[in-house]
């Protein structure tokens, strides 16, 4: 067992129409030994950006509390907020900074762009390679059961409630069929409007 | 064969550890006291490579005091366990890291919340109703699972860590030889009689 599955967890993001969606679960375990079951992995970068960080716990909280240093100093310098994409770049440089130590997070970044309001969505491995997706990214324990639930039910320009249902769906049954990932979900969908964020309740086994 | 337990009540953190010393396989003390009192609301019950035990745990409770000192208030425990989180996540890409795993158990005072955090020697912080180190997990946690309620009394509370602890006395093939427990309630940190 390699240490990406040591704690478990997963995340997926998804592309609607001028809307984004981002998933994670809430495990967190001791190799197959269940710890807690509120444990958040996404966590907001701006009001219309949010990072997901499924991995090994401790670099989760270490990486989250980097982003937020990085990003409020961004905005002090610049006197702005981040952008999704320029965000994406700043996640993978920070990764690869660590390129022969690497921290054990598969990141997956979701966002709209401020300036024209179009859904943004990327993932990276763990030592910042950039996987920028049309459609959806999968990454954790899951990612497998999730590229096969998302492959099937994601489809082009979904409107937002749609799209909830749609990333609900594909992480719920994702994770059910994997061990180390489940134990409750938390589900963010970001409009031009405003930003939702629903609690799912899962299988507790 | 160190067991680190802990549960939050209505208005309390009980926290119990084992009072084992071992050297391989030879006891070579069973009424060593693995915890330390880092502040008038915190207690710290720790395991784990014996040298580095003592030596983070000291580390740990000197630095708090300092803060206590400088600024003339305590780190809330949620703060703390911040704090000891990022020593050990530091720690763990250094040359030699802490292999030291911690229970966090507190009284917030501002919120007048009990509070628990589950910190291992990887630096993974969680924040628990219950939890437990050592192999005591492997026999408690499902014990805490059936019976544990957040507004437990303190009678109840004992109760069910009493509960737990003989579990891992009746399953567990090394005796823990006896048990050290206190709580932590508004009023400060006492030793309670398991």
């Amino acid at each position: 067992m390699s240490i990406m599955e040591y704690n478990g967890g997963s995340v997926v993001a998804m592309r609607g129409k001028k809307c984004v969606a981002i998933a994670g679960d809430l495990r967190l375990g001791n190799r197959n030994m269940s710890l807690a079951a509120n444990f958040e992995k996404v966590f907001p970068i701006t009001q219309k950006l949010f990072v997901g960080l499924p991995g090994l716990a401790s670099d989760v909280l270490t990486l989250r509390d980097t982003f937020r240093f990085r990003t409020n100093m961004y905005k002090l310098k610049e006197g702005r907020e981040i952008e999704p994409n320029t965000f994406a770049h700043l996640v993978s440089s920070t990764l690869y900074e660590r390129r022969w130590s690497p921290y054990f997070v598969e990141p997956v970044v979701a966002g709209l762009d401020p300036n024209n309001g179009e859904p943004f969505i990327a993932a990276t491995d763990l030592i910042g390679c950039l996987n920028f997706a049309k459609d959806f990214v999968v990454s954790g324990t899951a990612s497998d059961k999730m590229f096969g639930m998302a492959e099937s039910l994601w489809e082009p320009d979904l409107e937002a409630e749609d799209l909830f249902e749609t990333i609900s769906q594909t992480l719920l049954n994702g994770v059910d069929r994997d061990a180390l990932s489940g134990w409750g979900a938390v589900v963010h969908v970001i409009t031009p409007e405003k930003m939702i964020t629903r609690s799912l309740k899962s299988r507790m086994d | 064969m160190e067991s680190q337990l802990a549960l939050t009540g209505k208005d309390y953190t009980l926290i119990v550890s084992d009072t084992n010393a071992a050297m391989s396989i030879i006891r070579m003390k069973d009424d060593e006291d693995k915890m330390k009192q880092l502040g008038e609301h915190l207690v710290m019950a720790y395991n784990g490579e014996a040298g580095d035990t003592i030596q983070f745990a000291e580390y740990v409770e000197r630095n708090l005091r300092l803060h206590s000192l400088r600024h003339d208030i305590e780190l809330q425990p949620k703060a703390s366990a911040s704090w000891i989180r990022r020593q050990l996540a530091d720690s763990l890409r250094s040359r030699k890291p802490y292999a030291v795993n911690l229970l966090l158990g507190g009284w917030d005072v501002p919120k007048g919340t009990p509070e628990l955090y589950w910190i291992d020697y990887l630096g993974t912080l969680a924040h628990v109703p219950y939890a437990c180190h050592g192999y005591a997990a492997f026999f408690a946690t499902s014990t805490f699972d059936r019976y544990h309620r957040p507004d437990m009394s303190l009678e109840e509370g004992l109760e069910l860590m009493k509960r737990a602890t003989n579990e891992v006395e009746k399953r567990l093939i090394v005796n823990p030889g006896g048990w050290k427990a206190r709580i932590i309630t508004q009023d400060g940190v006492r030793e309670v009689i398991l």
